[in-house]
């Protein structure tokens, strides 16, 4: 073979800094399917509710329009104690969630050592069973006569209870403390797993150093440990008290008709009294509670320049 | 307030040990730091330096032995409640609290309540005093480094324990903070403990330097006397470059004769190891630095009573202020030396043959029982 030619340039590479329309576009295609499904099952929903908390008429008429306003100043006349009530049980399940849950947290962060995965399963472990057994195990636990009502008897907590009016003289089941516990019970799993996350990420060499620099465990806990915890305390929080006071199963299942909810009265003005407006403007109302709660503690919490 | 200096302020170990099942991070150990010195513990990773160093702070719990300050036992003491305080290697900063409040830290958590004055002071001394209300995040290594030793420095411990506090700075902002680091300890005076692996960093900045290597210290002394009597062929090795090589006794006496291949080596007979013996196997070593070389043809004009090896150059390379040789001869394959670019002889090229002759003041004799090559392996894997 004679002196073989220069072996061909290499292609050039695609110039890298404009990609071309395609791969421009990919980003919004996969995009695409969450805003649809975010459009059809959340903002379409949104509008078609607050149409309807300004509509009037009634089933058989038909319901119409009219820019009725009244309807939310009706309904949160009618139905502020259960607001007041949804706000105070959520309030300290979420709390009673809180002082649970840290502990526990900590614990498997710091202490669990090879346990560690064992435990976050057993956390999840409830979510294995439906919501609804679960609430409904609870009706067994603290049923007249049960082992709970009976140890609380004994010890006389039971009294102090109904003194307080948490729980009527000898009896658990149907008394705001039944409706907090289910909450708690049923929440406590998303305020651990934001505790657990943030606490998982502070760095082992800040407690030598606080320690090293004069502080005792104590000292340690409250002026590294919990500051560096904040985000996982406010997205527990968060995540447990939202929630909570739009929920309906515990108070239905555990509760009375005196410890109803406003996720109860929203749920059968819809179902049964078929008040359609009544019902929207009572969501509403109540996501603007909410947004309004979460907004001020948020602010107040500051845990905006927490990295 | 200024602090207490007592007389005896030295920081002693007796017998500390440390195991961690059936490892053994640190063999029972003495050693003794002067008050007011600075202190270097040298060694590659895993040496067990750092956990010496955690057991003075009360980090680490000592498996036996006693730790003392100024002739108290503290063994038992938390770190919370020892007159210690550490720069730690990440820095460890609060990522929480601005520059001030991390510095002010020890203070409050000591009840003292007017900080500023002090705080000012140290941002000043550790030349911060425009960052004092940046979060940790907004500064840069050099600066993060700094806050930690002002953070450590503002307790005015009696010793200050620094863990590898330069590691993660990149070469020239180390040298500067080494300097730098020097700087403050002679201006307070506070006794302390660095440890480092970087051997170059050891020997500037230490009046005293510990070499560690498996749990144990190999050698103790001032850098220049580590450099030039090194007992052992890991500190040797570890700290500079040495040329070791295998010989057998000839003769003692005042000056020790080695027949070391092919040809005859002395040194001082206080230099020796105190086991050498006539007809017993010895190790010479010699600094690239102490050796000069010549070209075989001027072999002649050498002055009589240096130590001479003949060989050929197999490689040099020009580094600017000197150039290094490479020379095989039958003393060892791979020796090498340091020439100042002074006169340089343009016959010096790989290939040559050369003459290697040096005073024979400046070689030491190490025991022969030893791994030859021992401290090189540890710095590769160190660097």
């Amino acid at each position: 073979m004679s002196a073989t030619e220069a072996p061909p340039a290499p292609p050039e590479k695609p110039d890298v800094r404009k990609p071309s329309a395609r791969r421009r576009l990919v980003p919004y295609w996969l995009l695409l399917p969450g805003i649809l499904w975010l459009l059809v099952f959340f903002a379409l929903p949104m509008v078609y509710q607050a149409s309807t908390s300004v509509q009037t008429g009634s089933l058989e008429k038909g319901f119409e329009v009219t820019w009725h306003f009244r309807t939310y100043w009706d309904a949160l006349a009618e139905y502020y104690p259960q607001f007041v009530r949804s706000l105070l049980y959520a309030g300290t399940a979420t709390l009673l969630c809180l002082l649970l849950g840290y502990p526990l947290a900590y614990l498997i962060a710091f202490k669990a050592g090879r346990w560690r995965n064992l435990v976050l399963v057993l956390v999840v472990a409830p979510f294995f069973t439906s919501f609804l057994i679960r609430t409904l195990a609870w009706k067994t636990i603290l049923a007249d006569g049960g082992a709970v009502v009976d140890v609380m008897n004994t010890l006389h907590v039971l009294d102090v209870t109904a003194w307080l009016g948490w729980t009527e003289s000898n009896r658990v089941l149907a008394t705001p403390m039944a409706v907090v516990c289910g909450l708690t019970y049923n929440f406590l799993p998303f305020m651990i797993l934001p505790l657990y996350t943030s606490l998982d990420r502070i760095d082992g060499r800040l407690h030598e150093a606080a320690r090293d620099l004069y502080a005792t465990p104590a000292t340690t806990f409250r002026k590294v440990t919990l500051p560096l915890s904040m985000p996982g305390v406010v997205s527990g929080t968060l995540l447990t008290f939202i929630p909570a006071s739009g929920d309906y199963v515990n108070a239905e299942l555990l509760g009375s008709t005196d410890t109803k909810m406003v996720g109860s009265v929203i749920q059968t003005q819809f179902l049964r009294v078929l008040d359609y407006p009544t019902a929207a403007a009572l969501s509403f109302i109540l996501m603007a509670v909410v947004l309004l709660v979460v907004t001020v503690y948020i602010r107040r919490s500051g845990t905006e320049d927490l990295v | 307030m200024t602090q207490q200096q007592t007389e005896g302020g030295d920081v002693r170990l007796t017998g500390i040990s440390k195991t961690y099942g059936s490892f053994t991070a640190v063999h029972p150990l003495d050693l003794t730091v002067p008050q007011g010195s600075f202190f270097a513990l040298l060694g590659a990773s895993g040496c067990g330096k750092t956990t010496t160093l955690r057991i003075i702070a009360g980090l680490e719990d000592t498996t036996t032995g006693t730790v003392s300050l100024g002739g108290r036992d503290i063994t038992d003491l938390p770190p919370y409640k020892r007159p210690v305080n550490t720069v730690f290697q990440s820095y460890a900063l609060f990522p929480h609290l601005d520059v001030s409040e991390n510095i002010a830290f020890g203070l409050r958590r000591r009840g003292i309540r007017s900080v500023g004055k002090q705080v000012g002071e140290m941002l000043d001394l550790v030349q911060l005093g425009d960052f004092a209300r940046r979060k940790p995040h907004q500064l840069s290594g050099g600066q993060q480094q700094r806050v930690a030793v002002a953070r450590a420095l503002i307790n005015h411990p009696q010793v200050l324990l620094l863990d590898e506090p330069l590691g993660a700075l990149d070469l020239k902002l180390r040298r500067q903070m080494q300097l730098e680091l020097k700087r403050i300890q002679t201006e307070v005076g506070i006794t302390f403990v660095h440890v480092t692996h970087d051997q170059e960093e050891a020997m500037t900045m230490a009046d005293t330097v510990a070499v560690m290597n498996g749990g144990r210290v190999e050698q103790l002394g001032a850098p220049a006397e580590l450099y030039e009597n090194p007992r052992t062929t890991f500190v040797a090795n570890f700290l500079g470059t040495s040329n070791l090589i295998e010989g057998r006794i000839v003769s003692t006496g005042t000056d020790v004769v080695v027949a070391a291949g092919g040809g005859k080596l002395r040194l001082p007979g206080g230099r020796c190891p105190s086991s050498a013996e006539s007809g017993g196997k010895v190790l010479v070593g010699v600094r690239p630095e102490k050796i000069s070389l010549t070209h075989t043809d001027d072999a002649a004009a050498i002055p009589d009573g240096r130590n001479r090896v003949a060989g050929r150059i197999t490689d040099s390379s020009f580094i600017g202020v000197s150039t290094q040789y490479v020379v095989e001869s039958p003393a060892g394959t791979a020796l090498q030396v340091y020439e100042q670019n002074i006169e340089r002889d343009g016959r010096l090229v790989p290939g040559a043959e050369v003459v290697l002759h040096w005073n024979p003041e400046h070689t030491f004799g190490l025991d022969a029982a030893q791994h030859i090559h021992a401290g090189a392996e540890a710095l590769e894997e160190a660097a």
